[in-house]
C-alpha cells in the first residue's frame, strides 16, 4: 500500500486507512480525511514541504510527516 | 413591583467555520453595536453585538472560527462552554446560527451535526453561493433544510444579501426551546454514552449528554481531566469502554469522522449538483502561480517588499506621522504659551504630550501594515503565505502560522502578540508571543535614524549599497536571527515537546469586502490608541517624575546667577546684534541649569550609580540614564538625550544640533569622546534587542494570563540586549580604535 506522502502531482487516489491513534490524524479526519474519500496532489511548498491536496471539493495543506498518516488504497 | 414581564432576549450564538464570512455575517448583522473582550484564563476573544428586529432584540454572542466541537484545549473548551451555558457570565444561549460554505458544503455540515447535537434550536445560513455558484455547484436550498429539519436562509453576507429573512428566521426561534438531538452514531456507541451519562450525572447532576460523548471521544486525556477530576474507577471504565468499541469495528475516536461524513452524505445525497467537469477556477489559475515554486516565491517577495515600502515610505506613512507631530506641536505650543514655568508645565509637555504624542505618531504605519494584512487574510493569501513559510518556521520549531503575528510585530509588537491567537497549539503560540517583541518595532526607528546619521559615515559600498542602510537593514535582521535563536534554544530547553501538526485550509481567493477591511484596521488602530495610550501615559509621568525630582532650582542656578544678571542687564541697552548674541547665551545657561538639575534628579542618581555596569558597553552615565528612562518606551530616549546633553527635551532624530552636540560630548574631565562608531552600535543593538516596552509586557501577562512569560521576556531580553551591546562594543572597538 502507497501512502499519501507518495502521490505524484496531479494524481488522484482514495484513501484507504488513517493511523487513528496520532492527534495530527483526528485533524485531518474531522477536515474530511475518512477512508473510502478522494484525493488529489495539487503541488508543494517551494521547499517540497508542506504539501497541498485537494479533498471534498476544497484545497488542505499538511505536511509530508502528517501525509505519512495517511494510506492508499492501491 | 411592576406586572410587565420583561420581553425575553434572545441570545443567539454564532458558529462555523473559518473562511466562511462568519465575521463578516456578524457585522452585518450586528452594525457598530459591538463589543470585543476576553474570556479569563484563555486566548478566546468574545464578540457580543445586537440587533433589534420587528421590536425583539437579538444579542448575538461571535464564537472563534472552528472546524470541529471536539474540545482538546481551554481554549477550544470555551466555545464548547459557551453553547453549553456552562460559561460564568455568559447567558445560555436559546439558538445557535451556523454559517456553512456553500462551495464547500460536504466539510462544513460537519460542524452543523455537532451542533445539532447539543439540542438548540439552529438556523443555518448558507453563504458565499457566488464562490459556489463560479465553482459550478448548485444546492437545493428547500430540500437541505428538510434534510437538516432545520431552517435554512441563503445569504450573502459580503453584499448585505439575505439578512432580512435571517432576521426573520432567527426571531423565529424565540418560540422554540429546544430540537431533539440527533446522533450519527451507530447504536452500539449512543449506548456506551448512555451508560457513561448516567455515570457523571450521580457525581453532577448538571453534566451533558454531549461532554459524556466527547469524554468518551477525546483520547487526548484532555477532557477527562477537565470533567472528572482524575476517578481511577471512571478512567478503567471509559479505556474498557474504547477497547469493546474497537472491538466492534468502531474504534474511537475515528468513529467520529466516519459517522459524521456518513451523515453529512445522506444529507447531500440527491440535492447537491456539481457540474460534470469541475471548472477550472480563477481562484486555482492564481493559487496555480501564487503557491508555485518560482512565482510563489517572487510574488510572496514582491508583496512583503510593497508592503513595508508603503508602511516605512514617507509617500503615506510619513506624510500623516508629520501631521500627528505637527498636532502634538501645536498643543505644546498652547500649553506653554498660557502656563507658567513650573512643574505642571513641564509635566505637560515634557511628559504627557512629548510621551504620548511620540507613541500615537507610530499610528499610521500599524494602520497601514493592518489594512494590508486585513486584505491579505480576507482574500486568501494569509494562509498560502503560512503555507509557503511553513518550512523556514519548522526548522527552529514552530509552524508557518506563526509567521502573521510576527509580520504584524514589525508595526508593534501588542497587535502582534494579539495576532497569536490563530495559533492552535499553545507552546507554538507561546513562542511566537515570546520572540514577537525582538521583531524591529516602528518605535526603534528613531533611535536608528538618529545614531546612524551622526555616526555612521555617508559612504556607499560598492558604489551602490549606502553605509547607513546596511547599518539599518542589520539592525532589522538582527532581530530576526535572535528570535530564530531565541525561538530554537526555547524549544530545546524550557518548552520542549513534538512539533504540532500542520494541517490547514486554503480557502478559495476571493475578492476582500472593503468594509470589512477597514473594520479590521479601525479596530486594530483604536486598540493600539487605548492600550498604548494609557500605558505610556501613566509611564510617562513617572518618568518624568523621576527625571524632575528631587528639584534643587536655586543649587543649579547659583553659579550662573551673577552672569545672568549681568547679561540681562546688558540686553537691555544692547542692539540688535548683541541682544541675539545674548539671547543665545542665555538659553545655553539655561539648557546647563537644566542639565544640572537632570543630574540631581532620581534619573540621574541612578545614571551615575549603574555607570560602572554600563561602562563595559562604552556608555557614559547619561546614556545609562537614558536607558533606563526608556525601559517603558523606548522611544523617551530621544527627547531624554536632549534634557541630559543640554539642549532642552524638544529635540527629534532629525535635530541637527543634537546630532552635533552628541558628536561633541565629552567624558568628564577629558577630551576624550564620549560617542564613536563602536559606541553608537552599541546603542542600537541594545535598542533592538532589549524589552523596553511596558505596554508589550502588559500584553504578554494579558494573553498568557501570568505573571511569568512578561518577566522571562523582559530578563531574556535585557540579558541578550546587554550581551549583545557588549560584544558589539568590545569587537568593534578593538576594530576601530586600535
Amino acid at each position: 500500500m502507497s501512502k499519501l506522502s507518495q502521490l505524484a502531482v496531479g494524481q488522484k487516489a482514495v484513501i484507504a486507512s488513517i493511523d487513528a491513534t496520532n492527534v495530527a490524524a483526528v485533524r485531518l479526519m474531522e477536515m474530511g480525511m475518512t477512508p473510502g474519500c478522494s484525493v488529489k496532489m495539487i503541488g508543494s511548498a517551494p521547499f517540497g514541504d508542506p504539501l497541498e491536496v485537494e479533498i471534498r471539493g476544497y484545497h488542505l495543506s499538511l505536511r509530508k510527516t502528517e501525509a505519512d498518516l495517511v494510506e492508499l488504497v492501491s | 413591583m411592576s406586572v410587565d414581564a420583561p420581553a425575553r432576549t434572545l441570545n443567539v450564538a454564532l458558529v462555523g467555520n473559518p473562511n466562511t464570512g462568519k465575521s463578516t455575517l456578524f457585522n452585518a448583522l450586528s452594525g457598530i453595536r459591538q463589543k470585543t473582550g476576553n474570556y479569563p484564563g484563555v486566548t478566546v476573544e468574545k464578540k457580543h453585538g445586537s440587533f433589534t428586529h420587528k421590536g425583539q432584540k437579538v444579542e448575538l454572542i461571535d464564537l472563534p472560527g472552528t472546524y470541529s466541537l471536539a474540545p482538546r484545549s481551554p481554549d477550544e473548551m470555551v466555545t464548547v462552554d459557551v453553547l453549553l451555558g456552562r460559561q460564568a457570565n455568559e447567558a445560555k444561549p436559546n439558538a445557535v446560527l451556523v454559517i456553512v460554505d456553500a462551495s464547500n458544503l460536504e466539510r462544513n455540515l460537519y460542524i452543523v451535526s455537532q451542533v445539532k447535537e447539543l439540542g438548540l434550536p439552529t438556523v443555518v445560513a448558507l453563504n458565499m453561493g457566488d464562490i459556489a455558484k463560479d465553482k459550478g455547484i448548485s444546492v437545493d436550498v428547500d430540500k437541505l433544510a428538510e434534510r437538516l429539519d432545520v431552517p435554512v436562509v441563503a445569504t450573502q453576507a459580503n453584499r448585505k444579501g439575505g439578512l432580512d429573512q435571517l432576521r426573520d428566521t432567527i426571531v423565529s426561534l424565540l418560540d422554540r426551546d429546544s430540537i431533539s438531538p440527533e446522533s450519527p452514531f451507530p447504536a452500539e456507541f449512543c449506548d456506551k454514552v448512555s451508560q457513561l451519562h448516567e455515570k457523571l450525572q450521580k457525581h453532577d447532576a448538571e453534566s451533558t449528554r454531549y461532554l459524556a460523548e466527547r469524554l468518551l471521544l477525546d483520547t487526548s486525556g484532555y477532557l477527562e481531566k477537565e470533567l472528572t477530576s482524575g476517578g481511577q474507577e471512571l478512567h478503567n471504565w471509559i479505556v474498557e469502554s474504547r477497547n469493546q468499541l474497537a472491538e466492534l469495528g468502531q474504534p474511537v475516536p475515528a468513529i467520529e469522522a466516519i459517522s459524521r461524513y456518513k451523515w453529512v452524505q445522506s444529507v447531500l445525497d440527491g440535492i447537491i449538483t456539481r457540474e460534470a467537469a469541475r471548472k477550472v477556477t480563477l481562484s486555482d489559475r492564481i493559487d496555480r502561480i501564487l503557491t508555485n515554486r518560482v512565482g510563489g516565491t517572487i510574488f510572496f517577495i514582491l508583496i512583503m517588499t510593497l508592503m513595508f515600502q508603503a508602511v516605512f515610505s514617507d509617500l503615506v506613512a510619513g506624510n500623516l506621522m508629520g501631521y500627528i507631530e505637527g498636532f502634538f506641536e501645536l498643543i505644546a505650543g498652547l500649553v506653554d504659551a498660557s502656563l507658567a514655568d513650573g512643574a505642571l508645565k513641564s509635566l505637560l509637555i515634557d511628559g504627557v504630550i512629548a510621551g504620548v504624542g511620540g507613541v500615537l505618531v507610530f499610528l499610521p504605519q500599524i494602520c497601514i501594515l493592518f489594512f494590508f494584512i486585513a486584505i491579505l487574510e480576507d482574500c486568501g493569501y494569509l494562509a498560502r503565505a503560512a503555507y509557503l513559510m511553513d518550512r523556514l518556521f519548522s526548522k527552529i520549531g514552530l509552524s508557518g502560522k506563526s509567521f502573521i503575528p510576527l509580520l504584524s510585530s514589525f508595526a508593534c509588537a501588542i497587535p502582534g502578540i494579539m495576532a497569536a491567537r490563530v495559533i492552535e497549539n499553545r507552546r507554538d503560540r507561546l513562542i511566537t508571543i515570546l520572540v514577537a517583541p525582538l521583531m524591529s518595532c516602528s518605535a526603534r526607528m528613531p533611535v536608528y535614524v538618529l545614531l546612524t546619521a551622526a555616526f555612521i559615515p555617508d559612504e556607499t559600498i560598492g558604489g551602490f549599497l549606502s553605509l547607513h542602510t546596511l547599518v539599518m537593514l542589520s539592525m532589522y535582521l538582527l532581530g530576526i536571527l535572535a528570535a530564530v535563536g531565541v525561538a530554537f534554544v526555547l524549544r530545546r530547553t524550557i518548552l520542549p515537546g513534538e512539533t504540532p501538526p500542520f494541517v490547514m485550509e486554503l480557502p478559495s481567493y476571493k475578492f476582500p469586502s472593503i468594509s470589512g477591511v477597514l473594520m479590521v484596521m479601525v479596530e486594530k488602530g483604536w486598540a493600539f490608541v487605548k492600550r498604548a495610550g494609557t500605558l505610556i501615559f501613566a509611564m510617562t509621568i513617572i518618568v518624568w517624575a523621576l527625571s524632575y525630582f528631587p528639584r534643587n532650582e536655586e543649587a543649579a542656578t547659583a553659579p550662573f546667577a551673577n552672569e545672568i544678571a549681568q547679561l540681562e542687564s546688558q540686553l537691555e541697552g544692547a542692539n540688535e546684534e548683541e541682544a541675539a548674541q545674548i539671547e543665545e547665551r542665555l538659553v545655553e545657561i539655561n539648557n546647563q541649569i537644566d542639565g544640572e538639575l537632570l543630574r540631581g534628579s532620581f534619573l540621574g542618581m541612578a545614571g551615575h550609580w549603574i555607570e560602572p555596569v554600563v561602562k563595559p558597553l562604552g556608555w557614559d552615565w547619561k546614556i545609562g540614564s537614558a536607558a533606563i528612562a526608556s525601559f517603558p518606551a523606548r522611544e523617551v530616549i530621544i527627547s531624554t538625550m536632549g534634557v541630559l546633553y543640554n539642549l532642552g527635551g524638544e529635540e527629534d532624530e532629525e535635530s541637527a544640533p543634537l546630532r552635533e552636540t552628541i558628536k561633541e560630548a565629552k567624558w568628564a574631565g577629558t577630551d576624550e569622546n564620549v560617542f564613536n562608531i563602536p559606541v553608537a552600535l552599541s546603542i542600537m543593538v541594545f535598542f533592538a534587542l532589549c524589552a523596553q516596552c511596558a505596554a508589550t509586557l502588559a500584553v504578554i501577562k494579558r494573553e498568557t494570563n501570568s505573571w511569568r512569560w512578561p518577566i522571562f521576556t523582559f530578563v531574556y531580553m535585557t540579558v541578550l540586549a546587554y550581551l549583545g551591546a557588549l560584544i558589539t562594543y568590545q569587537v568593534s572597538a578593538a576594530i576601530m580604535l586600535s
